[in-house]
């Protein structure tokens, strides 16, 4: 199983999400996020959608997608040439005693806390996906109460890969 | 003018002369505008046939078929024949009525979700939310099913919008659709490479499929193999590209196919597979088509490319295009010796039959059938063993062959063909079905004598749903369930009760005669042939 990172550029009209999700359903292939939010130009939305399958499954997704009327453009965001950026926020059980060490932990990821009780802690990381899984790692000894990871966005390094939609 | 005025000036900018549907409150505007203008209506007797009416005249046409429902259970009803022209790439526009705009989303009377519940078998759907953009909606649906892989496109319109005033009406002159760019012609650099495989290669095979009718190509593709002598195999939906008795002819391939043309496709050493989709029923073990041998896949679809098998050298475009560009090539080649190899299989390997003279044998039937069909004429196979030995047995000779491949759709067969008879009433349109399939679509009866349609119908009938018990014979040890069809009504009744002349035929005595009464007039007439119910199409 191999993994890959795919840019869409899409039209932003009603069910466009639904088209595509509904594509991957379909045809079983597996999703391991999907993001999407308005671009600059509001008419068009940027979706990034991490999909995992061999070779041809992964060749199969680019064709189908490509296929769908509201797709202007989808390409593959490879690694070497791309950032990824993905969100969590973690709720955790800390008491006045554990505080200083998540605290702690959350310095050195360059975490912040945004949400402070006298039970619980919440904190915002930003990173690839290996810096939020090592730090969920650390917070092993810790109670996780709440979750929420939004999956990863990404860009293309460099102005060389710029899609440009012309009117 | 209101929604549904702009809806009906949008088919006749389109030349749309029919429109197959069935009326319900939701689109009762629609309904209400058609009466001014010179499209014909067809009221079909349950919706899913409207969309198999569409497909039958689309395919004879070359046109998009356009069918109109309400909603809900309409709407519902109409999905299986969308899923039909789906499977097989057949261009439509289905309009849907839908409830008030303001009251989508509350369960009020007749309303469903039919862009959701279509959505993975349509090409493209829209909800119309603004009369004003009934014009530029239909443009784009037309140019959408009839372009790139054609397919239906549904169009829901709620009754609010149909009746909503539209200030100017004009319809746009071109569609401006960025995301949205079939290729049509193939890559200059991907023809030489076929070229170069062509010149090598020793033994060269065609297999067409259903895309080179949709791409009008068939003279093209007939004049590429007649000029390279590149025997060629086709695909169930590909049958009709090639006259049957064509000497570069080697018959269909798959599972329900001629051995020889499965034989023949095996040892070639170059396969060109063009506008097929190596689907189970054609290639059921796609690994085996790339042993030993160059493929190449011409498609104007490039998701098919490597879809079920590879690898492959990818040729994407209209197939009409690329053999035209393909026949402009310098290319010398003769293969002797591989034809007349494969004519001695076709002399060799036809399946031997051993039927029971106590009944209409099918396979000869379909046979003298087709011998005494005129030159040009259509036939339409329904789904079930009718349609294994329509495939085996009609004699293509200019005309037509028309069946759902894809859905495998039982019932197709008699709407099909009465859209198949008002696109060409001028060429003899007869549909074979079984006792099963007529049954699924008998009331259309009735829409053949209001609307005049003289369409010819064959029954195989045989008190069984023929294909399944047979399936049962091999895998159940005949353990038979559920497919004895007693309590079937009596056809010759049936006939009468809708005024249709009536022929019976209980074995092949008299079977020349009465084909020939059959045939002889352009008018509706029902024959019934019994046969074997313990035939076996293998």
């Amino acid at each position: 199983m191999n993994k890959k990172v795919f840019q869409l550029i899409v039209d932003n009209t009603s069910g466009v999400l639904s088209r595509i999700s509904g594509l991957f359903a379909r045809r079983g292939y597996n999703i391991e996020s999907i993001t999407a939010g308005v671009t600059a130009d509001p008419r068009f939305t940027r979706i990034t959608i991490v999909a995992s399958g061999d070779d041809e499954i992964l060749d199969q997704i680019e064709k189908q997608v490509e296929k769908l009327v509201d797709v202007r453009d989808i390409r593959e965001l490879k690694p070497e040439n791309s950032v990824y950026r993905e969100l969590a926020l973690i709720k955790v059980r800390a008491g006045a005693s554990q505080r200083d060490s998540v605290i702690g932990v959350t310095d050195i990821f360059r975490a912040k806390i945004i949400d402070v009780c006298t039970e619980s802690l919440t904190i915002e990381l930003t990173g690839n996906q290996a810096k939020i899984e090592a730090f969920l790692n650390l917070l092993d000894g810790y109670e996780i109460l709440e979750l929420a990871r939004t999956g990863i966005a990404g860009l293309g390094r460099g102005i060389e890969d710029v899609v440009y939609i012309e009117d | 003018m209101n929604g549904a005025d702009a809806i009906i000036k949008c088919l006749e900018a389109e030349d749309v002369d029919i429109v197959f549907g069935y009326p319900g409150v939701a689109i009762c505007p629609f309904y209400n505008s058609i009466l001014e203008s010179s499209i014909r209506s067809i009221l079909i007797r349950t919706e899913q046939n409207a969309a198999h009416a569409a497909s039958g005249l689309a395919r004879v046409t070359g046109k998009v078929g356009v069918c109109a429902v309400t909603s809900g259970p309409g709407a519902t009803n109409l999905l299986t024949g969308i899923a039909t022209a789906f499977a097989d790439s057949i261009p439509l526009v289905c309009i849907t009525g839908q409830v008030n705009s303001a009251l989508i989303g509350s369960d009020v009377f007749q309303e469903a979700d039919v862009t959701g519940a279509a959505e993975s078998f349509v090409k493209y759907s829209y909800l119309v939310k603004d009369a004003s953009e009934i014009p530029r909606i239909f443009k784009e649906a037309f140019h959408i099913a009839s372009t790139g892989r054609k397919g239906p496109v549904l169009i829901d319109v709620p009754i609010d919008i149909q009746n909503a005033p539209v200030a100017d009406f004009t319809y746009p002159q071109e569609v401006n659709l960025r995301t949205y760019k079939p290729t049509v012609k193939g890559h200059a650099v991907q023809i030489k490479k076929v070229i170069q495989e062509l010149e090598k290669a020793k033994r060269p095979i065609l297999c067409v499929g259903g895309g080179v009718l949709l791409s009008d190509a068939q003279k093209e593709l007939r004049e590429f193999s007649e000029r390279y002598q590149i025997p060629v195999v086709s695909t169930m939906m590909g049958i009709s590209v090639m006259p049957t008795k064509h000497p570069m002819y080697f018959g269909m391939v798959g599972n329900n196919g001629k051995p020889y043309a499965n034989r023949a496709m095996n040892e070639s050493d170059l396969l060109i597979m063009t506008g097929a989709r190596v689907a189970d029923r054609a290639v059921s073990q796609p690994d085996l088509i790339t042993e030993n041998k160059v493929l190449i896949h011409i498609d104007v679809d490039p998701a098919e490319i490597g879809k079920n098998v590879g690898p492959t050298i990818p040729l994407v475009g209209d197939i009409k295009h690329i053999f035209r560009d393909m026949a402009k090539q310098t290319l010398t080649c003769e293969h002797d010796d591989w034809i007349e190899t494969l004519q001695g299989y076709r002399e060799t390997m036809e399946p031997a039959r051993h039927p029971d003279p106590n009944y209409v044998d099918p396979a000869a039937f379909i046979r003298l059938l087709s011998e005494k069909m005129k030159d040009s004429a259509i036939y339409v196979a329904d789904v079930g063993q009718n349609q294994i030995w329509s495939c085996a047995h009609h004699v293509v000779k200019k005309g037509r062959f028309l069946t759902s491949g894809g859905m495998g759709t039982m019932g197709y067969s008699i709407p099909a063909a009465m859209g198949a008879k008002l696109g060409a009433p001028n060429k003899q349109v007869v549909a074979v079905c079984g006792d099963g399939s007529f049954q699924m679509s008998m009331m259309e009866l009735a829409t053949m004598r209001q609307h005049n349609i003289p369409v010819k119908i064959v029954v195989l009938k045989n008190n069984y749903l023929g294909m399944v018990r047979e399936y049962q014979h091999y895998t159940y040890a005949d353990n038979y369930s559920v497919v004895d069809l007693t309590g079937s009504p009596d056809l010759e009744k049936l006939a009468g009760a809708y005024g249709l002349p009536f022929i019976r035929l209980t074995d092949m005595n008299g079977a020349e005669t009465a084909i020939n009464r059959f045939l002889k007039e352009d008018t509706s007439m029902l024959m019934e042939c019994i046969i074997d119910p313990m035939d076996l199409v293998k």
